[in-house]
């Protein structure tokens, strides 16, 4: 009964201040899924309305008005059901093509995309900018610029989601998935995993500050100094001995791999792949599922040695190595 | 119409929900018939698990399947392709009207060939590969000669184990319906006129035989077996 | 409360010394070992109950726990257990078997003319079978309790949940067999116990839709089965079949549960539409309008559901390719479900309309119905499905469809076959009111929910931002009506067995050869098989039957 009463009093102060119907539309993505979505509301509604009269008014029209009372048979109505067949299979025709198209476009990221590198535990969010900066459960983009997120998983399935960008995407152990934005509207934004991963799941949420492009440049060169993605990367690979076998110049008992990224590569086994961040991540923890031919299998697997973070900095030291960097097209 | 069929005399076995023994007969056969679509989609689920892992790993497919002793996946082969010619066989004698004994005879015969499939499954197959630590969650072993793919050779071993464990669950049951069967025919019960619960416990049998004959391709012959000399 | 026609048949003895089902014998033997379709729908009727008190206690809790943003109730681990096993119970426990186990467990030996289905002992046997499984999860569900989501997503719950995660596997995957057999027991009876005369294109609907409903049974539950059987045993033995470390894939466990799970939707919604079918034409007294179009359709969405399961896998990361398909066939599939709503209010045109509650069912299952699907609309879009999926939006639209359609379908049908199981009428003054106070409680749980999911709030979430703090509210509000509205048919319908007024055969004045018999009926059902002669829903026939013999 107190339920009742407190969740009156609460409905009457919403209605006053006014319940909102929309989250902030904050990217360049959000106004053409909101077209879409509230065209689905007023057909939604429309037809719901339209069932609802139409029962209604029959209700009360042919409300049966004495007990012995026995309608007429009505006949069946072979191009009324194709009406209904029709319409609905044309307007469902619509809106699929709308949607897909839709989606298409929200699913490639531009070329130019800015990168960050995300991780998710339980029960945070490890963000990682490529220049260095590290964040937790917070994430600090410039406006009006490209933003690509490549994701994985320390443990469990999560999903990354910012409503105001109206993007997700599951956060999954063992691969790479990836969504982009384009942030239109600076301010701060809610982040949260909505794909449950255990105890913790509510609170493993955070925010999204969108800063002019000025503003973003200063906050990246301020605070502390942490080396560049790269950089961190280029440690490792010293530190775990990968600097034994891929030797620059191509001397040692592995592929140099000064290039390699964006590549397309035969393996062994006649299949072609290109070298993207998820064949450079198997290459680390499973090595011997890709061999390339000329090389013996001998790469030890690096599993359980290093975290998926520390996988993201080998990648991108890898994606530095020269003579050109090759910019990877978006999968 | 359904006056004169309740009065006949039914033979034994008639279960009153039914008109006749033939609305009876046809419903057994079609709930049995039934049954095995259901077993297909149960086997199905893992064939598919299968599939998509073997086609995900497959140098750890292959080598995991050079460690099975295909000979003893041959054997069992033939012994269930026995089994189900003997399985017939009882059904026909039924059906013909043989003395009760040359049904039992056949049913035995069919029981001791499932038998003999599982004798050679669990105590040359599994065994050796138990105490070779090739079962995944009883001390498996990766073995240092099987290279860096053999991070996945346990996921072979799973499926094996899965695959031919639940055939065998099925097998051991089937037995069990077979001595229900002999046991129901020393009694006398099966003649010309009924001998549906033969028949449906034969379809059941075909079908696990049937089972078998895509596990024994797909996980004993894949990889060009004899590539690997003293692969156990 | 008023009786309509009372269509006497056969001229019905005194109720006290006439035998039937429920008093041919007593003892508690002759229920826990009976194989008469009758009783063991009874039987059913029971469980399932009980098992929807205790999912609709879970839910009562986690509705007065999210009135407040931090939690007003439990700590989030609790919350955790208590949105899982409301699922978990819900879906495999309440839903899945609820009007086949029960009304079409009682009918459709009736309603076909046979004496009881093709295979009693095993229709007895399904009940053990359910009630086995239902222990394992009540004990899981007291011992530790489980916090997967009723999805099970590995590998949170194969390699890190601490919880009762085998236990409960193994409840669901026992009760699957019950299903199994069901299923198997409505396609053999119907196809080969028909009564003379009866071809498919007579059947009732309601017929129709349990047949589409058992293909689904025989074909998908299998599959949640083996889906749980690798879960139980990675579990169990640490193999890792499905975590990456050896190769494995999480998003296999996916393919594979929703395999399953989005065919078991149409299990629990396909039964609903059977209901509709006869309780619309019922009581507009009009044959159904397009009876071939309703019938296909009902086999058109068993088939096509098998096809669309990816449509919750969306954002795991799947091709634009796979996404295309599946959103392609998750539109198609809506067109014969639309194509049932346009029948059903097409039946109601120049009708004879009256509004006893089952009727006022039906009418919100309509309209409720109508809306839940909808909603899927929004969900088999790509672009819009990317900012709902994993929100309350989510959780909205299917609640609309289960329990604004299949719950509400459910009551209707018990309400209108109530006095022919019983032999009883109900007090239908009550029965409007609560199927009033339900439809009510029902909208203003759920509709708040789509506000929500829009608005991004994710499910699953024990505690949440402030903002959000309003619609929840509102839910909740709605949740108390919601549960209040359920108490009131389990009160009065109780009370109507000891002192209802005494039914006669047909109180409705409904067509089916159920209504033929006597109210309870005999233990087998038909002193004579009928043949028939006419077409299902004779409605326009004052006297339906009495060309029979």
């Amino acid at each position: 009964m107190t339920a009742l009463t407190q969740s009156g009093i609460s409905l009457l102060a919403a209605i006053q201040e006014g319940i909102p119907i929309r989250p902030p539309a904050a990217s360049s993505i959000a106004e053409g899924v909101d077209r879409l979505h509230f065209f689905l509301t007023g057909l939604t509604l429309f037809f719901t309305a339209l069932i609802f009269g139409i029962i209604f008014y029959f209700m009360v029209k042919y409300r049966r008005r004495s007990e012995d009372e026995r309608p007429a048979e009505t006949e069946d109505h072979l191009a009324l059901e194709l009406t209904w067949t029709l319409v609905p299979t044309l307007l469902t025709v619509v809106i699929f093509v709308w949607a897909s198209s839709l989606y298409f476009r929200n699913s490639r990221p531009p070329s130019a995309s800015m990168e960050i590198f995300v991780v998710g535990k339980q029960w945070m969010w490890h963000l990682q900018h490529p220049e260095g900066p590290r964040e937790i459960n917070e994430l600090h983009v410039p406006m009006g610029v490209p933003v690509k997120l490549t994701m994985t998983s320390e443990d469990v399935i999560h999903d990354f989601y910012v409503p105001a960008f109206r993007v997700k995407k599951d956060v999954v152990p063992g691969r790479y998935t990836s969504l982009w934005f384009q942030a239109t509207k600076t301010g701060i934004f809610h982040l949260f995993c909505a794909q449950y991963c255990g105890a913790d799941h509510a609170e493993m949420i955070g925010w999204v500050y969108v800063m002019t492009p000025a503003d973003y440049a200063a906050w990246l060169s301020g605070g502390v100094r942490n080396e560049s993605m790269s950089q961190a990367g280029g440690r490792l690979f010293n530190q775990l001995g990968c600097v034994t076998c891929h030797v620059a110049d191509g001397t040692g008992r592995g592929p140099a791999l000064v290039g390699i990224y964006g590549k397309q590569e035969t393996l062994r086994s006649g299949e072609i792949r290109v070298v993207d961040e998820a064949l450079i991540r198997q290459a680390i923890v499973n090595p011997n599922s890709i061999i390339l031919p000329n090389y013996p299998p001998i790469m030890p697997t690096f599993q359980g040695q290093i975290n998926e973070e520390q996988v993201l900095q080998l990648i991108a030291y890898v994606k530095s190595l020269g003579p050109e960097e090759r910019k990877l097209n978006a999968k | 119409m359904a006056d004169t069929a309740i009065h006949n005399a039914h033979p034994s076995g008639f279960a009153h929900q039914f008109e006749d023994m033939e609305q009876q007969h046809e419903a057994g056969s079609l709930g049995m018939w039934v049954f095995l679509v259901t077993e297909i989609m149960f086997f199905g689920g893992l064939f598919a698990c299968y599939a998509v892992y073997r086609a995900l790993h497959l140098p750890a497919f292959e080598l995991g399947s050079r460690l099975l002793d295909v000979r003893f996946g041959a054997a069992n082969t033939a012994v269930l392709i026995a089994s189900s010619l003997t399985m017939a066989l009882a059904i026909h004698a039924a059906q013909t009207g043989k003395r009760k004994s040359v049904v039992m005879y056949y049913l035995v015969l069919t029981m001791i060939l499932g038998a003999a499939f599982l004798g050679i499954k669990f105590t040359f197959e599994w065994r050796h590969d138990f105490v070779e630590h090739l079962v995944p969650g009883f001390g498996f072993e990766v073995r240092p000669e099987w290279g860096a793919v053999g991070q996945q050779v346990p996921m072979f071993f799973c499926f094996y184990f899965f695959m031919t464990g639940l055939h065998a669950l099925h097998m051991i049951i089937g037995i069990g319906i077979l001595t229900v069967l002999t046991v129901m025919a020393s009694g006398g019960r099966f003649d010309e006129q009924y001998y549906a619960p033969l028949e449906v416990s034969g379809l059941y049998w075909h079908f696990v035989d049937i089972v078998w004959i895509f596990l024994f391709p797909l996980l004993y012959l894949i990889g060009g077996h004899y590539a690997m000399a003293g692969g156990h | 409360m008023s009786s309509t026609v009372t269509d006497i048949q056969h001229g019905a003895p005194a109720e006290s010394s006439r035998v039937h089902y429920l008093n041919a014998n007593y003892g508690i033997k002759s229920w826990l070992l009976t194989t008469d379709h009758k009783r063991i729908a009874l039987l059913y009727l029971g469980s399932i109950t009980l098992m929807f008190f205790v999912g609709g206690a879970f839910a009562v809790l986690m509705r007065l726990h999210l009135i407040e943003p931090q939690g007003a109730l439990v700590e989030p681990d609790t919350y955790n257990k208590l949105f899982t096993l409301h699922g978990v119970i819900m879906v495999f426990f309440f839903l899945v078997p609820s009007i086949p186990a029960t009304l079409g467990n009682f009918l459709v030996p009736m309603m076909i003319g046979a004496r009881d289905l093709a295979f009693p002992r095993l229709n007895l046997l399904s009940w053990y079978i359910y009630i086995v499984g239902a222990i394992f999860t009540l004990y899981a569900a007291i011992s530790g309790g489980l916090d997967t989501g009723w999805t099970f997503y590995t590998p949170y719950s194969s390699s890190f949940s601490h919880t009762q995660v085998v236990p409960v596997a193994l409840g669901v995957f026992i009760t699957g067999f019950s299903s199994i057999l069901t299923g198997l027991n409505f396609v053999v009876t119907i196809h080969k116990m028909r009564a003379p005369g009866l071809t498919w294109f007579r059947l009732p609907l309601f017929i129709w839709a349990m047949y589409a409903t058992s293909i689904i049974f025989i074909l998908g539950t299998p599959v949640i089965a083996i889906t749980l059987f690798l879960l139980g045993l990675e579990r169990l033995l640490h193999i890792g079949i499905f975590d990456p470390a050896i190769g494995g894939d999480p998003i296999l466990f996916q393919h594979l549960f929703w395999f399953y799970s989005h065919p078991a939707v149409y299990i629990m919604i396909l039964p609903g539409m059977g209901v509709m079918s006869e309780l619309i034409t019922c009581f507009s007294r009009k044959k159904i309008f397009g009876y071939s179009f309703v019938g296909f359709s009902s086999m058109a969405i068993a088939v096509i559901s098998f096809l669309v399961w990816g449509h919750h896998m969306f954002v795991t990361g799947q091709s634009i390719y796979a996404g295309l398909i599946f959103s392609v066939l998750s539109f198609l599939v809506a067109i014969p479900s639309a194509i049932k709503v346009f029948n059903w209010t097409a039946t109601l045109y120049k009708g004879s309309i009256s509004y006893q509650a089952p009727m006022l069912y039906a009418l919100g299952f309509i309209g409720l119905f109508t809306m839940g699907g909808l909603t899927g609309l929004f969900l088999a879009s790509l672009a819009t499905d990317v900012h709902l999926n994993g929100t309350y939006f989510i959780v909205a639209h299917f609640h609309y469809i289960m329990v604004g359609g299949a719950v509400m379908a459910y009551l209707g049908g018990i309400h209108f076959w109530w006095p022919k199981i019983t032999g009883r009428l109900y007090p239908d003054g009550w029965a409007r009111f609560a199927a009033l106070v339900i439809f009510v409680g029902f909208n203003l749980t759920f509709f708040p929910q789509f506000m929500l999911g829009y608005l991004g709030m994710p499910r699953r979430y024990a505690v949440y931002p402030a903002e959000f703090q309003v619609l929840n509210v509102m839910s909740s509000a709605g949740a108390s009506i919601l549960g209040i509205g359920y108490l009131i048919p389990l009160i009065y319908l109780v009370w109507s067995m000891r002192y209802g007024p005494v039914a006669g055969p047909n109180p409705w004045g409904a067509r089916g050869l159920e209504w033929e018999t006597p109210s309870p009926p005999p233990t087998e059902n038909f002193d004579e098989i009928p043949v028939i002669t006419e077409e299902a829903y004779d409605y326009a026939n004052p006297h339906p039957g009495v060309a029979r013999g």
